[in-house]
Order: structure tokens, then sequence, then C-alpha cells
């Protein structure tokens, strides 16, 4: 089972409905021992950085141990953020410490928050996006975006005046910016993907 | 670059999508659920769904379609139709909605938007102006409400550029004098209302051919146009629209 960690706050539902629909069972819990059974875990991107890191609390060191025993995880939009070092929205917070690299302001080139469907470039290695290459749209809205100072990082990027970190991958630990729960099907495609990476394992 | 967007609009009357003229002589479009799905798969960029009776009887059976559409659509969508409160806008949210639009009780009540876009941030409200084109004032339309049945003395342009203000973080846009007529959109309404403000503007009313679209983007200066009658009734797919706009050059998801 994948379980989707429960913040407890916001709209995680529309990610377990996304799952649901495409035949995957997945768990809404923040509950240690499920953490550890799971097959993957999904972190899903509700509220501002450092009030979903909070809200994450003690289920974070579980994540962090889950995702370096190599269980896949994939965190979408603030959960892709909180894998990183730290963010300095609304003042700096940590965040997972998964994968080297800063959230920071998106450059203030267009229209900031970065919001409706972008294109973005999928690069071979890239084991979520399988079936969807070279390149397709998906859902974004945000105003940050994560500066990545990791060699082993897999990057996808979209243009928006400049270039965003759309995607990352670093072994088994995987980030979207996007909503792929709000991505049509495309975005269903990468969850397909993601689940069948989880029951690979 | 974003794409520009293509929006199906499903005016919701007793659990059912309704279309009419002029905002009247409303024909069934079928199953609010099975239709916003409809949509979704076929390629729809969003959704907007319109509680078009607004009553406190109706509000709890919108309430119950957010979530079931929520089940089945895998896009954004916005719910609008007599919201009043941060409470029930905090309600549709939770239920699944990305984005909830006032209209009635913003004209009553304009700090709704700040309050609103303080707590759920300005990416969640969506403006709604029903416009109709002044019979006095050359090159001025009046805000209407109510569902367009009652006319007030606000401009349709100033409370645009109020709302932005405010915290709305888009405005959608309806000519009430195109609604249904499938004649095309009303440029001048959308071209005054999108140079006034910074958020993107949604043009909606009068869609009835392609061309129509691409107008009300180039000529309109629309960030998105939002149909219903030529989508409900099958005169076009999502598909052919977007294909025909992307093939006079603009940038879509497809």
């Amino acid at each position: 089972m994948i379980v989707v960690i429960d913040y407890s706050v916001g709209n995680v539902k529309s990610v377990c409905n996304a799952f649901h629909h495409i035949g995957c069972e997945v768990e809404l819990s923040r509950d240690p021992a499920k953490i550890a059974k799971a097959v993957g875990l999904v972190l899903p991107g509700v509220a501002a950085f450092g009030y979903a890191m909070e809200a994450l609390g003690s289920a974070a060191e579980p994540v962090r141990q889950a995702a370096s025993a190599g269980k896949p995880v994939l965190g979408i939009c603030v959960g892709h953020q909180m894998l990183f070092d730290q963010s300095c929205e609304y003042g700096p917070h940590k965040g997972l410490g998964l994968i080297r690299g800063n959230v920071v302001p998106i450059p203030p080139v267009q229209t900031v928050p970065h919001m409706g469907w972008n294109l973005v470039e999928l690069p071979e290695e890239m084991d979520l996006f399988t079936g969807l290459r070279p390149a397709k749209h998906f859902y974004f809205a945000h105003s940050y975006h994560a500066q990545v100072n990791d060699r082993q990082v897999r990057i996808a990027y979209t243009d928006y005046g400049s270039p965003l970190t759309a995607s990352v991958q670093k072994g088994n630990i995987y980030g979207v910016q996007f909503h792929p729960e709000k991505s049509g099907n495309h975005g269903l495609q990468v969850l397909k993907n993601f689940y069948a990476i989880c029951a690979k394992r | 670059m974003l794409t520009k967007r293509i929006i199906p609009c499903l005016d919701v009357k007793d659990n059912r999508v309704v279309k009419g003229v002029n905002f009247l002589n409303l024909r069934d479009a079928g199953d609010p659920v099975e239709l916003g799905a409809r949509y979704s798969d076929e390629g729809a960029d969003e959704l907007v769904f319109l509680d078009i009776t607004a009553t406190i009887r109706s509000r709890k059976t919108i309430v119950d379609l957010v979530r079931r559409v929520a089940e089945n659509v895998f896009i954004p969508f916005t719910v609008g139709g007599g919201i009043g409160t941060v409470e029930q806008i905090d309600e549709l949210l939770r239920s699944g909605a990305e984005k909830v639009s006032v209209n009635t009780a913003a004209v009553k009540n304009p700090n709704l938007m700040a309050e609103a876009a303080k707590r759920f941030g300005n990416q969640c409200v969506v403006l709604a102006i029903d416009a109709r084109r002044s019979k006095t004032r050359a090159g001025h339309w009046q805000v209407c409400i109510k569902a367009g049945s009652e006319p007030t003395d606000v401009d349709v342009v100033e409370w645009a550029v109020r709302g932005e203000e405010l915290g709305a973080g888009e405005i959608l846009l309806t000519s009430m004098d195109a609604d249904g007529t499938l004649a095309g959109y009303d440029n001048e309404l959308n071209k005054a209302v999108s140079d006034a403000v910074n958020i993107p503007v949604i043009a909606s009313g009068g869609a009835g051919k392609l061309e129509h679209l691409y107008d009300a983007i180039v000529k309109g200066g629309a960030d998105a146009v939002l149909m219903a009658s030529i989508t409900h009734f099958d005169n076009y797919t999502i598909t052919q629209m977007k294909q025909y706009l992307r093939d006079r050059g603009l940038p879509m998801n497809l």
C-alpha cells in the first residue's frame, strides 16, 4: 500500500482521489508503523513550507528513514520543496534535507504566482515520465521553486521567463513541482508510473 | 510560457447542467459530474461550476456536488453561485475546489475578497462580474448582481480594478448582452478590463464559432476563454478548439 502523508490541513484528498481513479489503493496516514510498512510514500502539496513542515512534525523522521532505506517517495508541490535542505518562504525553514538545495522565490520576470499549464521537457533518464516524453504540459500553482545543488539529481525544467525546476529525481526520491492530480490524463500517467515504481520493489 | 486556457462552464440547477440565452430559456445539458469528467478526460484546462439557483437548500447540494466532482475530475475547477462568507469558501475549498468565485456578495461586501485572499491566497479567489452595456454611457458597462437580475450603479472596469486591489486573483467576466447568443464575445468589454488589470481575465459569454475564441484572446486580451453552449451541445470538441487556436499560433496545452 502507498501511504499519503496526512498533514491534517488543507485538501490532501485530491491526491487520494486521483490514485483511486487509476486503481491504486492508498491510505492517508501519519502513523510511523504504517509509513515503515508502506511500499511507497507521497508527500502531498498543501499550505506554505513552514506550516507544512510543522504539520509533518513527528512524521518527518519516519519519512526520512524510509527514504534513506530506498523506499520510493514522491513529493508534490510543497511536498517536493520539503525534500530539500531549506526554504525562505516566510522566513528560513528547514526541510527534510534528502536532496541538496534551497527553495527560493521564482525570479519576478513574469507574474508570480506561476499559475496554469506549462510545458515540461522530460529527460530520457527519469522513470516517472515513461510514456510521456519528450515534453508535456502540467498544471502549476506556486511562488517558490527549488534551486538544486546536488550532482546526483536529475532535473526536468519548465520555462517561465527563466528555467524553473519542475521535477527532480535522486534514486528512489522523486519530486514534482506541478500537481499531477490536477494535470488531466498526463498527470494521472505520472501517478501510474510512480505506482509501477513502488510495485516493482 | 503559460498556455491560453479553454474552460467549459457548467451552470447547475437542481443537480442538472442547464444553459440558456441571455440568462433565460434554460435547456438541459446533462449530469454535472458526468459532463465534468468528460471534459476533464477530453483535455479541458479547467472547469467552472456555477450554482445558478443559489438558495440555502441548493448550497448543501453544491458542496456535495463539489465532493463528487473532485472524485472524478482531475483538472482544476472553480465553483461559484451565492457564496457569501469566508466559511462557505473554506468548505468548498476543503471539498476539493481549487478556486471559488464571488459575485453578488462581493459587491455588497467587497471586504469578503480581502478576507478570503488573506486566508486562502489570491489564487483561490475569482471575482465574477456579470456586465451589461450601459444604455446611457457609451463604452461603459454596469455590474449586475443576483444572477444578472439586478443592475447596479457600479462601473465594470472600476470594479475589476478594485477587485484586484482587494485580492482577487482572477476576473471571470461575463457579457450578459452576448451570453448564449453564439454571436461572439464582447471584446470591447474584454479589452477594457484586461487593459485595466494585471490579473488574468477569463472571457465569457457569446462563443459560437472557433474564431470567436481566437478574437477574445487576441483582440480582447483574455488569458482564458469560457464557453457553454458550443461545447455542451456538441458543436465543437475541446480538441477541435485547441487545435484551431494552436494552428493560429497561440500556446495551447495539446
